[in-house]
């Protein structure tokens, strides 16, 4: 079966798509599936950094779409999963070096040597964001339970649904259960309902994020990390399989709302 | 608020509870690209129709949104005014 694409995008910058991408592309890569990543963020690169795969490019996505080598020569295979490769971003180009009609084409030709090309989208809704989801058969929109994510993410809903692109899901990621008993941060619950499309998963805000950044192995390949466990319940889920959702307790226990009569005004 | 009025169950409402009030609102508009002001435009061409063929209650005039999923609409409620058609 030819390979399915995903576009990992959002709304608001820094929300996690970048480090959605590259966890979710190791954590199919871990369950055996042969995967490539994308990054489309042209003159932003750093999908390469998050994968430990910095030090390994030669060429990158434009020099592609120009001619200047094959495709597989700019594909560069991931250290640890043999069936993970990357495809990195040019960083001295803009946006306006790829177009649309480029990525189906090369998408195109990796489809039937692959089974998920994951592609990590620039924020935004312009040219780099219209390149990452021209070939995207699902589009996964990430948002932070935050006012202002959460709005951007729908603004980003309204676009892909003008594409006719109809299947999104959604991931909350940096979920704080801790804020969330507190009544402090939106729950799950609350950001579904608002931008009314499937949950396909949910991301904890956890330091091991950073910690695996900066060592440059996603934090899905570590047992220990929760973001690392969400991102491969998710990788599952796209598989097709049924995975339950991780029990993040979000309502308030007898001590939360206990703390919540004495503690008093807000912030 | 002091600690009485919240052990006799009232409570200011929680960040959670305005964030989702506040966000609901703001997609409302958002999605029908329908400004506040645009919305009190309309609220008063609808009257100043109305009014020329009908007796209504200007005060009681509501223009507003609902959505239901990803459908949003425009309600307009426009009250008649009671008693015999007035006479010109
Ligand atoms: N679940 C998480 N827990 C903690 N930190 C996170 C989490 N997800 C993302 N981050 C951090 O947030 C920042 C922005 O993430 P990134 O993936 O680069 O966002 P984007 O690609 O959307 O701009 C990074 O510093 C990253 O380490
Ligand atoms: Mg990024």
């Amino acid at each position: 079966m030819p390979a399915r694409v995903l576009t990992i995008t959002s709304g608001k910058g820094g929300v996690g798509k970048t480090t959605a991408t590259a966890n979710l592309a190791s954590a199919l890569a871990l369950h055996g599936q042969r995967v490539v990543a994308i990054d489309a963020d042209i003159g932003l690169r750093n999908l390469d950094v998050v994968m430990g795969l910095e030090n390994r490019i030669v060429y990158d996505l434009v020099d592609v779409v120009e001619g200047r080598c094959r495709l597989r020569q700019a594909m560069i295979r991931d250290k640890r999963l043999s069936e993970l490769y990357l495809l990195p971003a040019a960083q001295t180009r803009d946006k306006t070096a790829v177009s649309p009609e480029d990525m189906v084409r090369l998408t195109d030709e990796l489809r039937p040597e692959f089974d998920f090309i994951v592609i990590d989208s620039p924020a935004g809704i312009e040219r780099g964001f219209k390149n990452a989801i021209a070939p995207a058969d699902e589009i996964l929109i990430i948002t932070t339970p935050e006012v202002s994510a959460v709005r951007d993410a729908d603004r980003i809903i309204g676009l892909v649904e003008a594409e006719e692109k109809e299947t999104t899901y959604l991931i909350i990621n940096r979920l704080r259960p801790d804020m969330v008993r507190r009544e402090d941060m939106l729950a799950t619950s609350d950001v579904v309902e608002l931008l009314a499309i499937d949950l396909i998963g949910i991301v904890p805000e956890d330091e091991y994020i950073i910690i695996s950044t900066n060592r440059g192995r996603p934090a899905a390949l570590d047992n220990s990390s929760p973001a690392g466990q969400a991102f491969r319940n998710i990788a599952r889920r796209v598989m097709g399989e049924d995975v339950p959702f991780m029990a993040i307790r979000e309502s308030p226990g007898f001590l939360d709302r206990i703390a919540r009569l004495v503690r008093g005004r807000r912030i | 608020m002091s600690i009485w009025d919240r052990l006799r169950g009232k409570r200011e409402p929680t960040s959670r509870q305005v964030a989702r009030q506040r966000l609901q609102l703001v997609l409302v508009h958002d999605r029908a690209k329908v400004s506040p002001q645009l919305l009190q435009t309309l609220k008063d061409e609808i009257i100043a129709v109305i009014s020329r063929h009908v007796d209504i209650d200007r005060d009681g005039v509501e223009v507003t949104f609902t959505q239901s999923k990803r459908q949003s609409r425009l309600v307009a409620d426009i009250p008649l005014q009671g008693g015999s058609r007035r006479q010109k």
